[in-house]
């Protein structure tokens, strides 16, 4: 079957030694690749109740189907799977550039990594030369700065490197593995993963020929997609890209602010897309394959931050703007470098700085507990909180492994502050009234997550009632997550989705074009299932329930307080156990989200139910 | 024989590429039914996230890379001016990679024979990379019009600067 390298390659750091084994093509089509594929690994090459950072935890890196193609977006990404140090639930984080597709040349749809170095290395993955090279000089180093070492010690400039920075390296529970220098694999923590293996950079060459079942009609339909990517459904992305969204949101008045004292953000003009555009943007890049480029990259020409350079979305710059009350663009493009730089996920490290700040306003801890004013709005508090979470000095290392973590080491009451879903921190949207938006949160298998789904858009756009819980959202959620599932299998860009007219047919048709192995849309809508039947599996198996499908204390309590539409906006308990019930219904689980052994095997996943029995017996 | 200011090559405008490598993969699947960077005649380079740019051959004038080649196996086609390779001549030695400017002599991973763009001769259509580059920052160009076109740009950000404030 194309499409499929047909090879994994199993690294154990512990010994030294590698091996590859021939990819099961059962399991690929019944999982497709990415993290369907990566999951199902992860699950077969871990045991129950494994420790994140233990050695025992397998790293897991997946491609799709399409990777390695011409095909637009589809070429390009890669994913990361493991259990997550920050949720101990599944953790996963999917992320594009160029390192996909070279990994694909070089031969292989995954790679699983585990056990521990004894000393600090990196892995070389030279086609079908693999070793594992000194990384000691490059410990302490940006990951940005890993990869142009790298680059020059293997002398080959066209090598592509994934790389872990000093958050990483010290086990910060928000550390991400960033590619090609501004590219991140960025919730979960999976960068504290790999810091604990003593693994700092995958570095790949890949030289092989990817082919396509169907050369002729491939060719087509990526140019037919050319078009459509050209076109008014990635408009966004080409012209100001995410972060138009912080002028509609705070219009809209769901942009939570001040970590979420209110849903809107008196400077929003000041910190806004367009403001960014007009002064900062330089240039727009663009992944390998993809027509649309979106990159966009920020440089600042004057100031205190001269010379900085970093690519702005909606989440960072919201997360490390608005959530913290900085507005002031040119500190937020520093500081979104600064979180490149450290290797941690700006979304998280935002969130995070919010939290203190809150701590701070409320007077729990002082100017002299954190050694600094840390209010609401302090640039300068901002920069030094991001510098000392990548260091883990002083108050920065409560800080470097999340709300949830830092909530439970200061205690006094911070937990009510701390606004996180199973320990992943919020991202940019007022769940308190965005109610299909609440519901996914709440079940998102790794956590606080809008890309597990983008049920934000049902109620942003109108098509239900977003202050109203109702149901019927269970089934919406249902469906926006298979079909999240199918996109991050197939890796290809979620900012392509629109260009997807008709999700299912046109997946199905790349997939049979590119493997030769024809699969109709009802087989894919089951896959998809498959994959968020599966991530919930492992949660469960990892001792997840029901109780952990829930939502931050303030969006549960703290009625949003801005005057307008929105006001006096909360979800509560009530209200999301009639969403929980709904969507449990909707996927065939139980009342407690359990998977019933009906359901698994309708989806021919039997092989599975003993996860499900266990807790039976429990 | 085509005059030097009549000949045509691909030309790549660095304030319009992004990087993306689409040239790339249309080219290698072109000439060699695979995607494949590394079997393409043309490459992507990023210097930096802000500094994109693709290059392939010039079809110079006295050519260093036929200067270079030991066995003769280069020569510059009188009607485009494309470097043709004599494949029984060439052994491979690299002498017309390293003599290149700008890298667009390549050594086939697979025969070991060296490569380099022909403008898609067979093509009815032309350049695959100038038809497929999703910027258009690809032209077919002579370097008579390049140099035109640098000169309008020149002047244009000449008097933009000089806009009063
Ligand atoms: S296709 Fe065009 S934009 Fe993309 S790398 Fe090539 S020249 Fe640059
Ligand atoms: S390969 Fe290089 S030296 Fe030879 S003609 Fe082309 S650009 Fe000139
Ligand atoms: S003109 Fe043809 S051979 Fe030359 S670089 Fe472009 S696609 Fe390749």
């Amino acid at each position: 079957m194309l499409g499929y390298a047909g090879k994994v390659l199993y690294v154990d750091l512990t010994t030294g030694k590698t091996r590859t084994e021939k990819l099961n093509e059962e399991t690929a089509k019944k999982y497709l690749g990415g993290i369907g594929l990566g999951m199902k690994l992860w699950l077969e090459n871990s045991a129950a109740g494994v420790d994140a950072l233990s050695p025992e935890n397998p790293l897991v890196l997946a491609l799709g189907p399409v990777s390695g193609t011409m095909f637009p977006t589809g070429g390009n990404g890669h994913a990361f799977i493991s259990k997550s140090p920050e949720t101990g639930a599944v953790g996963e984080a999917v992320s594009h550039g160029t390192f996909g597709s070279e990994l694909k040349r070089a031969g292989y749809d995954a790679v699983i990594i585990t056990g521990k170095a004894d000393r600090q290395v990196y892995l070389w993955i030279d086609d079908d030369s693999i070793q594992l090279l000194d990384a000691s000089s490059l410990w302490g180093k940006s990951p940005s700065e890993t990869e142009d070492a790298i680059k020059d010690e293997l002398g080959d400039y066209y090598v592509r490197v994934a790389a872990i920075g000093m958050a990483g390296e010290k086990l910060s529970k928000i550390a991400c593995i960033i590619n090609e220098k501004t590219r991140a694999a960025g919730r979960t923590g999976l960068g504290a993963v790999m810091g604990s293996k003593n693994l700092k950079a995958i570095a790949v060459r890949g030289t092989k020929d990817i082919v396509t079942a169907k050369p002729t009609e491939f060719m087509e339909m990526v140019k037919e997609f050319h078009e459509r990517m050209k076109g008014p459904s990635t408009q966004k992305y080409r012209t100001l890209g995410t972060v138009e969204n912080i002028l509609i949101n705070n219009t809209m008045n769901c942009m939570p602010t001040r970590n979420y004292s209110s849903a809107k953000f008196e400077d929003a003009e000041k910190v806004s897309g367009e403001a960014l555009n007009a002064k900062y943007i330089q240039k727009i890049i663009a992944c390998s394959s993809c027509p649309m480029r979106c990159e966009h990259e920020a440089v600042v020409r004057e100031g205190p931050y001269k010379g900085t350079m970093a690519r702005m979305e909606y989440d960072s710059l919201w997360a490390l703007g608005p959530y913290t009350g900085v507005s002031k663009l040119d500190a937020l493009i520093k500081a979104a470098e600064l979180c490149n730089y450290y290797g941690m996920d700006a979304q998280s490290t935002g969130v995070t700085i919010g939290f203190i700040m809150d701590v701070h306003e409320r007077a729990i801890l002082t100017h002299e507990d954190l050694g600094m004013d840390a209010h609401f709005g302090n640039v300068e508090s901002l920069l030094q909180l991001i510098e000392l979470m990548g260091k883990r000095e002083g108050i920065g290392d409560t800080l470097a492994d999340g709300v949830k973590a830092a909530a439970a080491k200061i205690g006094k009451g911070t937990e009510k502050l701390a606004q996180h879903i199973k320990g992943l921190e919020v991202t940019g949207y007022d769940l308190r009234c965005l109610k299909t938006a609440a519901l996914a949160y709440a079940v998102s298998f790794r956590g606080a997550d809008h890309n597990r789904s983008s049920a934000y858009v049902v109620d942003m756009k109108g098509r239900v009632d977003r202050l109203k819980a109702e149901k019927g959202r269970g089934k919406i959620v249902k469906d926006l997550e298979d079909s999240y599932a199918l996109i991050d299998s197939f890796i290809v860009c979620k900012n392509s989705r629109g260009s997807f007219y008709k999700e299912l047919e046109d997946l199905a048709r790349l997939y049979g074009l590119v493997t030769g192995y024809d699969i109709t849309p009802e087989e894919l809508t089951a896959s998809a299932e498959r994959v968020n039947t599966l991530a919930r599996l492992i949660n469960i198996r990892e001792g997840l329930t029901r109780a952990d499908d829930t939502l931050p204390w303030k969006v549960m309590n703290e009625p949003i307080p801005d005057d307008g539409p929105v006001k006096g906006a909360v979800v509560t308990q009530d209200e999301l156990n009639l969403m929980l019930d709904d969507y449990y219904e909707a996927r065939g689980w139980d009342p407690d989200g359990v998977p019933t052994k009906a359901k698994l095997a309708e989806l021919g996943m039997e092989e599975l139910t003993s996860i499900v029995e266990s807790k039976e017996e429990a | 024989m085509v005059k030097i200011h009549e000949r045509k090559f691909v030309s790549c405008d660095p304030e319009k590429c992004v990087g993306c490598q689409i040239c790339e993969y249309a080219c290698s699947n072109n000439k060699e039914k695979a995607f494949n960077p590394l079997k393409s005649r043309i490459r992507a380079v990023r210097q930096n996230q802000v500094v994109n740019m693709a290059v392939t051959c010039r079809l110079c004038e006295e050519p260093a890379c036929i200067a270079a080649c030991p066995r003769d196996a280069l020569s510059q086609s009188e009607e485009t001016g494309t470097v043709n390779i004599d494949k029984d001549k060439c052994n491979g030695c690299g002498w017309c990679i390293e003599a290149c400017d700008y890298g667009a002599m390549m050594l086939h991973p697979e025969t070991k024979i060296v490569y380099t763009c022909d403008l898609c001769k067979d093509n009815e259509d032309g350049p695959q990379c100038v038809k497929w580059c999703p910027e258009e920052a690809l032209t077919l160009v002579t370097s008579d019009v390049l140099a035109q076109k640098a000169r309008i740009s020149a002047i244009k950000k000449l008097f933009q600067d000089r806009k009063p404030q």
